[in-house]
């Protein structure tokens, strides 16, 4: 497995990171690495600051205390449900926005770009459908199209947010193997999930609920106090088909006084 | 019926109106798409209003209209900003509260005493008023608009699409917004001369919505909404001619047809498609 012991410097490094909007601290005392080829599932409650940290990994957003450092080109790929469903793009022009990141302002994407964008849509298995509405493709399909803009845009750091919601198996399978071909190429992840058995199947995790919980190889990470801590006590065990118990996480609360955490996508 | 279609051609005019509303339709389809899809019709529509103390003073000084037109523009910008960060109001109750004090504050100074041109050109516009020094510089204006949207197209687009990931490619939304801002304010500077401030914004957002619902990609929409855009305006032109109603007001009334045409075949297509995806 391609690590970070090869001695390369981390793609992201924090360090008694804190943040947040307006005087509110969102996050607080976030200290972690993403080596190469590293795949890092990022857990927590809805509002437990997830999108707080990956806006300021991003560099939307300054951090209130401590440091945080991205070596390389970071992409942002959000969740595709919420909306622009309808904004009339084909998976191409999404593509092509990749492209943008290298080009001076008042150049358009031209024969060259496209050509690598057609090239990047290929390496996701999508350049057939690349004439066709973003809106109109399937969730993982829409999640493979931010992927190959990623690509495209040549970035080293990608930051997923919760990429495998919605997904069915299939997609989703298929999914995890493009993650696991972008870890060979040494690029790094910070995947948000709420799924914790998929969390173990990668390198690090990172449990955040306003404050950081735990950080490190998940079989250290995800031991029933850590998880617990990280979700409040909404666990519940169930047993999947294969007869191990598993833990699993009750969907998260809606009473008002919650509300205000789960919507920190839409803070200034 | 060849009369019926050429007769309008015969008065210098009404050629002039008809070459006026080409260029606003242009103007409206290229920028009313991008306000469409940025969901800023109801900016569009508050600076529009906004602007109209700019328009009666310049009237009453005796400026250019253009020249009030912009001084309108900014001010109004100035106070929809404003508003929308007052404490404790909602932004669409700040920017309504703006809004109508501005066209209030309009109104009023266009009903005193000393006010030559009467409010009605200024609220409605004068399509069979242009002169050809007018239409040049609509004409300039248009051109302007057009390159710098062309420009700045895959930029709108990144941000648009997904605001959240625009600065990690580079591009920034404050920029994107802010070049949408002064394009709106060029348009509607072109537009209230031939329309007025009141149905400037048909032209604006009509259109554009209409071509939003036929169209998957954005430069597939703009082609369509200056289309639209074209259609509905000329065959406003036609219906003021014959029936002799005002020429603003039949345009506006003929965008909101082809904008409710728009939206039945974008119905019909869209159960041809569901019907034949049952079928699979």
């Amino acid at each position: 497995m391609s690590r970070q012991d090869r001695g390369d410097a981390p793609l992201a490094l924090a360090e008694g990171l804190a943040a947040g909007y307006g005087g509110t601290l969102v996050i607080s005392g976030v200290r972690f690495a993403v080596g190469r080829g590293e795949r890092v599932g990022v857990l927590g409650p809805n509002g437990g600051g997830k999108t707080t940290l990956f806006r300021v990994l991003l560099g939307e957003l300054g951090a209130s205390a401590g440091r945080v450092q991205t070596a390389v080109a970071v992409a942002s790929l959000p969740q595709t449900e919420r909306s622009r469903l309808d904004f009339p793009v084909s998976a191409l022009d999404v593509a092509l926005m990749g492209t943008l990141a290298l080009l001076p302002w008042w150049r358009r994407p031209g024969r060259q770009e496209r050509r690598r964008a057609h090239e990047a849509l290929d390496a996701v298995g999508l350049d057939e459908e690349a004439r066709a509405p973003f809106g109109e493709l399937s969730g993982g399909q829409r999640q493979r199209v931010l992927i190959a803009r990623a690509l495209v845009q040549d970035a080293e750091l990608l930051l997923l947010d919760e990429p495998f919601s919605g997904l069915d198996a299939a997609s989703a399978e298929r999914l995890e193997g493009l993650l696991a071909c972008l870890a060979d190429e040494r690029r790094g992840m910070m995947i948000a999930t709420h799924d914790l058995e998929q969390a173990r199947g990668w390198d690090r995790v990172l449990c955040l609920n306003r404050a950081q919980v735990a950080f490190g190889p998940p079989a250290e990470v995800l031991t029933r106090p850590t998880i617990e801590r990280t979700y409040g006590a909404e666990l519940v065990e169930v047993a999947p088909e294969s007869g191990a118990t598993a833990l699993a996480i009750l969907p998260p609360h809606h009473h008002p006084r919650d509300h205000h955490h789960d919507h920190d996508h839409d803070a200034p | 019926m060849i009369g019926f279609l050429l007769d309008p051609w015969g008065d210098p005019i009404l050629v002039r109106a008809f070459a006026e509303v080409a260029l606003l339709a242009v103007a409206g389809g290229v920028l009313g798409s991008w306000i469409v899809v940025y969901g800023l019709s109801y900016g569009a529509e508050s600076l529009a209003h906004g602007l109209l103390p700019g328009l009666v003073l310049a009237a009453l000084i005796g400026a250019p209209l253009l020249l009030g037109a912009a001084a309108g523009l900014v001010a109004a910008t100035a106070g929809v900003a404003l508003a929308a960060r007052a404490p404790g109001v909602s932004r669409d109750t700040g920017v309504a509260v703006a809004v109508t004090s501005l066209f209030g504050l309009g109104v009023l100074l266009a009903l005193s005493a000393s006010s030559p041109p009467g409010l009605r050109e200024l609220l409605f516009g004068d399509v069979l008023g242009l002169t050809t020094g007018d239409l040049m510089l609509a004409g300039g204006l248009v051109a302007a608009l057009t390159g710098a949207l062309a420009l700045l197209h895959p930029r709108l687009l990144a941000v648009g699409f997904d605001r959240s990931a625009a600065s990690a490619l580079g591009v920034s939304p404050l920029l994107a917004d802010g070049a949408l801002l002064v394009a709106l304010s060029l348009a509607i500077l072109v537009c209230v001369q031939g329309l007025g401030n009141l149905l400037a914004v048909a032209l604006l957002v009509g259109p554009a919505a209409g071509a939003r619902l036929l169209a998957s990609r954005m430069a597939t929409m703009i082609a369509l909404a200056v289309g639209l855009g074209v259609a509905g305006g000329v065959a406003g032109l036609y219906l003021s001619f014959h029936l002799d109603t005002a020429a603003g007001a039949s345009i506006a009334g003929a965008v909101v047809v082809v904008y409710a045409a728009a939206a039945a075949v974008s119905t019909v297509k869209h159960h041809e498609r569901t019907a034949t995806r049952g079928l699979e």
